[in-house]
């Protein structure tokens, strides 16, 4: 209620503005269980005063099994201030935890204590499948008018996936976004430039194709996705595919420009059939085309079998396996995973066709298995990113997919998060006394307030 | 009650719509920051404006029409049910917004946004205790007496009606953009974009109230 006569203050206009915000005290983390038992959302103690910093002081257990909770978003964000569908006094309160298995959307209360955050509503998957008539549903933006969901594919594990919408004041599923899909069919994350009405979406694969781990028969072929697909947000229809080529295998975390005024964006792409590195591309807006290069490739490191899962062991070699990637809201730092070998890594994009290396830690790794300065060696690697609205702090995950967390680490993944400190003008380290281990697997990490890949915004 | 304080009351709600954020000014001002120009700020300020004339056009024809179908009485009591129904619709959805709208819908587009803005936000509906008022006074005026039935208002005083309560938009709207624009940036609306919504809807009861018992 008390967005009752104000807007909520979390809201920000535009992505200088929310630089200013005061940092986060909390982080919200999934929790993704290794076995049969219900998934769940930790609550780790950012507040750097706190004598619990750095733990976990709160969690949520989920109200079935199986759900694989994935990536989860809020109910609504700065993207409410868009001139042309305001609605500013909403709260920013709920989040929204999709199962990327099961289907099921969980509604989560952060308040009135953000550190005892509870289940409100559960949307089930029927109501998905009925709806919409997608199922595994992913990434979950906040948008002007709407909470946008991303979904892997048909209720029968085939494709097309796309993209549905959940009413956000009675969190309702209001139906499939798109009215003309034109040639897509694979799906997997989706955001914005809200300043030029597009959207954009990647592809991984169908749940069918990822659902068993990584298929190397799908692989070889070049069958996973290789596209990216531009769209006209209000109109809600297809307008361009750009081809990535066959062997960029695996499209997939999407970060256009936070500035409204700049049609640019990265996309990271998992491996090449080529030579087994991974990839960013930058995409661009050029007369009434979008077009698409690569700006940072990054190559496999020699392995011995003997150290490889029996996926890698005949291409005598780690792949990097860009999983996820994340910018800061200047649109200054870029930020790498490299879930197979282990780096994260930070760029200088500040021209965004010409990256700068400015930063690379290891932790974990497929051969590596580096060691944080307050642990032994550790598996998974960095992998899901991010980063606080000032840019200051940057949180970074190792669970990827349980099924695909098996092939690549089959000695059983533990989960871990950890925290970065980010210099003004580039660079990096890690905080020694943020450093989160657990039996259970983690996955994306949102940040109390709003942080790099929560918020969108109309104003430059 | 002298025959001019209908006027007053359509300028004074005009430069309430004016300084409304979700009804025009701070889309000005986006489409300025996003093009980095000024002339994108004003040439947004005519379609918004004729957008909510249009709107308000609306309204005032159905009433035009309605006084010679309706009598009075009965006119005066429609009036203040759906006023009253609009106003309790909007405490329902308090945070209802258009779809399908985006920021380079183009000036076409503008007038399109106004129009439904200006329709969903009930801006014409809260001139029918005003027009039912002018109504009355109508028929006191000698030289509108002369053009117009004696309990009805007429043409003229309809289209000047809604032109004056636009005008008032106009030039309130555009004011708070120019300086929000040239000046102080939107950096503000984080703490003071108080819910004038909702005071509208309230506002709204009022002139079901006004019209109920006028």
């Amino acid at each position: 209620m008390a967005t009752l006569l104000r807007a909520d203050p979390t809201f920000y206009a535009s992505p200088r503005l929310a630089m200013q915000a005061p940092p986060e005290t909390v982080a919200y983390v999934i929790i993704v269980n290794p076995g049969n038992g219900p998934d769940g959302l930790a609550v780790v103690d950012a507040d750097r005063s706190s004598k619990t910093y750095g733990t976990v002081v709160g969690s949520l257990a989920t109200t079935h099994s199986g759900d694989e909770l994935h990536h989860f978003g809020w109910n609504a964000c700065s993207s409410s201030l868009c001139p042309y569908a305001a609605h500013p006094h909403v709260e920013r309160r709920y989040l929204l935890a999709p199962g990327i298995r099961s289907s099921r959307i969980y509604v989560i209360d952060t308040k009135p204590d953000p550190r005892s955050p509870r289940i409100v509503k559960t949307i089930e998957p029927e109501e998905v499948v009925n709806r919409a008539g997608y199922s595994r549903p992913h990434t979950s933006h906040c948008g002007p008018d709407g909470i946008y969901v991303s979904a892997l594919g048909s209720p029968t594990g085939d494709g097309p996936g796309g993209i549905f919408i959940i009413d956000h004041d009675t969190f309702e599923v209001r139906g499939r976004w798109e009215l003309d899909r034109g040639p897509q069919y694979l799906a997997y994350d989706f955001w914005w430039h809200l300043g030029y009405d597009t959207m954009i979406t990647s592809e991984w694969g169908t749940p069918k194709m990822i659902e068993d781990g990584v298929n190397p028969d799908i692989l070889l072929k070049g069958g996973y996705g290789h596209q990216l697909h531009i769209w006209d947000l209000p109109k809600r229809r297809h307008r361009q595919v750009i081809d990535l080529g066959a062997e960029q295998q695996m499209v997939l975390e999407l970060r256009p420009a936070h500035d409204p005024s700049k049609a640019y964006g990265f996309v990271g792409v998992v491996t090449s059939l080529k030579d087994l590195s991974a990839s960013v591309w930058a995409w661009h807006k050029d007369g009434d085309t979008w077009k698409a290069r690569k700006v940072i490739e990054i190559p496999a490191e020699p392995a011995d079998p003997e150290q490889l899962p029996p996926l890698l062991k005949g291409f005598k070699a780690v792949p990097p396996l860009v999983s996820d990637i994340n910018l800061s809201l200047d649109d200054r730092f870029l930020y790498v995973s490299c879930w197979g070998t282990g780096e994260f890594l930070q760029y200088d994009v500040s021209d965004p066709f010409s990256p700068k290396k400015t930063g690379s830690v290891h932790l974990g790794g497929i051969v590596r298995r580096a060691a944080h300065p307050t642990s032994g060696p550790l598996n998974g690697g960095p992998q899901m990113v991010e980063v606080s609205r000032d840019g200051k702090r940057v949180y970074v995950s190792n669970g990827l997919y349980k099924a695909w967390d098996d092939q690549f680490y089959p000695d059983g993944l533990k989960g871990w998060v950890a925290k970065l400190d980010a210099g003004e003008n580039g660079g990096f380290e890690l905080d020694r006394k943020f450093f989160v281990q657990s039996d259970q697997r983690f996955h994306q990490v949102h940040l109390e307030g709003g942080d790099a890949s929560s918020d969108s915004y109309c104003f430059a | 009650m002298t025959a001019w304080w209908p006027w007053d009351v359509l300028i004074i709600l005009g430069a309430y719509h004016g300084l409304n954020p979700g009804m025009g000014w701070l889309f000005a001002v986006a489409r300025g920051l996003q093009e980095r120009s000024r002339a994108a700020v004003w040439q947004s300020f005519l379609p918004i404006a004729i957008g909510h004339e249009a709107a308000i056009a609306v309204v005032v024809i159905l009433v035009a029409v309605a006084q010679f179908l309706i009598a009075p009485e009965a006119l005066r009591i429609t009036g203040a049910v759906v006023l009253f129904g609009f106003a309790l619709y909007r405490l329902w959805r308090r945070t209802a917004h258009p779809r399908g709208f985006g920021m380079r819908i183009g000036l076409r587009g503008l007038f399109g946004w106004s129009f439904l803005m200006s329709s969903a936000h009930g801006a014409g509906l809260m001139l029918v205790p005003i027009l039912l008022r002018l109504s009355s006074t109508g028929s006191g005026n000698q030289d509108m007496a002369l053009i117009a039935y004696s309990a009805s208002f007429s043409p003229w005083q309809g289209l000047a009606a809604a032109t004056l309560h636009t005008v008032a938009l106009l030039i309130v709207m555009g004011l708070v953009a120019i300086v929000v624009y040239e000046r102080f940036g939107v950096a503000f609306l984080r703490r003071a974009w108080f819910n004038v919504d909702l005071l509208w809807t309230v506002t709204l009861l009022g002139a079901g109230l006004i019209t109920l018992f006028s």
